[in-house]
């Protein structure tokens, strides 16, 4: 459904991507691993349209969608969760859910009343300025801001950081739900044990190349060590 | 005492005419954090622009309808055709392009119009004043300038507030990046803006021309004031602009009550305190 073929990018005169080659299937759940700077969120940036890329390295459905502008690509169906969730600090929590819809695509599920479903928490929460809550219920809403343009592939950059872990549960708990939904996910996550757990495939990124790609259960832990870390 | 309440009453009315000179001001610096230094020669083209449909004998007020949308649609080809060009993470460009702007339409009223000293004609209206008792009046023009200073702000509250696309200005405000990945289109967002300020202009303009004469080259000092009233009120809400655009306006008639020469010093000098004291103003953004 998406595949990027050598997927390059740069910040200014610094590459950060040298050729990266990936493909999600339909209904599928990737995660991407690799230590810091090897290039994760660069590579969701990158395919979200929010840096500049080759028009003919990014493909959905079969078509280029390279050279389209960040604010295209989720028409097209496809949601970036930024890292730090970055919500809108003047917006309230429900607002900041209805900006999400501004780019909505028709024939989802998803809608307000099916995100407040998903995070009950919020819906209590509604009409607080999104600066007043948790780190995990800003989270919540930053997964549901983007659930609101009723995405086909959901990108997700870092969903644990900086969570306690019993909040890290109830997000991946979360996940399962919007898996089951019929959206792909792409997760890059650090935390390798809840990436590997709920990843249907993975790709270890090591300084913007893939090092190491395959399914969890056939990846060994000495062959990811390696991939991760080059040694 | 009575010649100081008088004094206050006629610093808040002037307070108004210079909130609408600065609210465009801070529509545009609040949502895309440009600097726009031709802002004072829009708001003088927009009231030669009345001058100039009146003397074709369009009726004043209609002329002001005609002159509004005709300020947006240049302030939204403005924005797309030449601003957004310029826009990126350094913010001297686009600060040189209102500058090279603000000469061009200076000299250009200028050659136009010629340097003579205008002034609209609002017929009965220009000397009408309402007497409040004591021996105190208000002119009637002043406040009706100050009822539209209201009116504009509760209008654009009402659009950035209660309407999606207000949603989308606020978020684009915030965080451009995400905006983006919102679906939100901020090149138009920005051009919008643009549109909205200038119809502002327009309103501006209108009041400029009613309440005091105007000639090509006064835009520069109208700008001062607007920037003065916005950086005092703080980038928070545009009520703080109205009331930066009194504060300013009372330190000025102030001023002048003490001695007529003290007039423009003392809204500088008012200005230059409140950044003492509040250096992000009286109602800033809560966060930054």
């Amino acid at each position: 459904m998406l595949a990027t073929r050598e997927l390059t990018a740069f910040y200014g005169d610094f590459q950060a991507l040298f050729g990266i080659t990936f493909e999600l299937n339909e209904g599928e759940t990737i995660a991407i691993i690799g230590a810091n700077g090897a290039g994760k969120s660069t590579f969701l940036k990158a395919i979200a349209g929010l840096l500049p890329r080759p028009a003919a390295a990014v493909r959905l459905d079969g078509r280029d969608i390279g050279a389209l502008p960040a604010y295209d690509i989720v028409k097209l169906g496809v949601a970036l969760v930024p890292e730090g969730r970055r919500l809108f600090s003047s917006l309230s929590v429900e607002e900041n859910l209805l900006v999400g819809a501004y780019g909505r695509r028709t024939g989802g599920p998803w809608d307000i009343a099916a995100v407040y479903r998903l995070f009950p928490m919020l819906r209590e929460r509604r009409h607080a300025p999104s600066t007043a809550l948790s780190g995990g219920q800003q989270q919540m809403v930053a997964i549901g801001r983007s659930l609101m343009s009723n995405p086909r592939i959901l990108l997700c950059d870092e969903l644990s950081l900086g969570l306690a872990p019993i909040v890290i549960r109830d997000i991946y708990a979360a996940l399962a739900d919007i898996k089951a939904g019929g959206t792909s996910v792409v997760l890059v996550e650090q935390d390798l044990v809840h990436a590997m757990s709920v990843a249907d495939r993975a790709y270890c990124f090591q300084e913007g190349r893939v090092s190491l790609s395959g399914r969890p259960q056939e990846l060994t832990r000495d062959a990811i060590h390696a991939a991760y870390f080059g040694i | 005492m009575l010649g100081w309440i008088d004094t206050l009453l006629q610093g808040i009315l002037l307070g108004g005419l210079y909130s609408l000179y600065a609210t465009g001001l801070s529509v545009i610096f609040g949502i895309m954090r440009l600097v726009n230094l031709a802002h004072g020669d829009l708001i003088v083209l927009a009231a030669f622009l009345i001058l100039a449909a009146t003397s074709v004998g369009v009726p004043l007020v209609a002329a002001l309808a005609v002159v509004v949308p005709l300020m947006f649609a240049l302030g939204y080809v403005l924005q797309s055709v030449l601003l957004n060009r310029a826009l990126g993470r350094n913010i001297l460009p686009p600060l040189l392009i209102t500058f090279g702007l603000s000469i061009i339409i200076q000299n250009g009223l200028l050659e136009t119009f010629s340097a003579d000293t205008r002034f609209l004609n609002v017929g009965p209206l220009q000397g009408a004043s309402l007497p409040l008792g004591g021996g105190i009046a208000v002119g009637v023009m002043p406040l009706i300038c100050l009822a539209a200073a209201i009116a504009v702000i509760l209008v654009l509250n009402g659009v950035f507030y209660r309407t999606a696309v207000g949603r989308a200005f606020r978020a684009t405000s915030d965080d451009v990046e995400i905006a983006q990945l919102m679906g939100i289109n901020n090149r138009s967002i920005y051009a919008l803006t643009m549109g909205i300020a200038l119809a502002v202009c327009a309103v501006a303009g209108f009041f400029l021309g009613a309440r005091a004469n105007f000639d090509p080259s006064i835009g520069p000092a109208r700008l001062l004031y607007a920037f003065e009233a916005v950086i005092i009120g703080g980038l928070g809400s545009l009520w703080g602009t109205l009331a930066g655009g009194v504060v300013v306006g009372v330190a000025q008639t102030v001023g002048a009550h003490i001695d007529p020469e003290w007039q423009i010093l003392s809204g500088h000098v008012a200005f230059l305190i409140v950044l003492v004291i509040r250096p992000r103003g009286l109602f800033p953004r809560a966060v930054d």
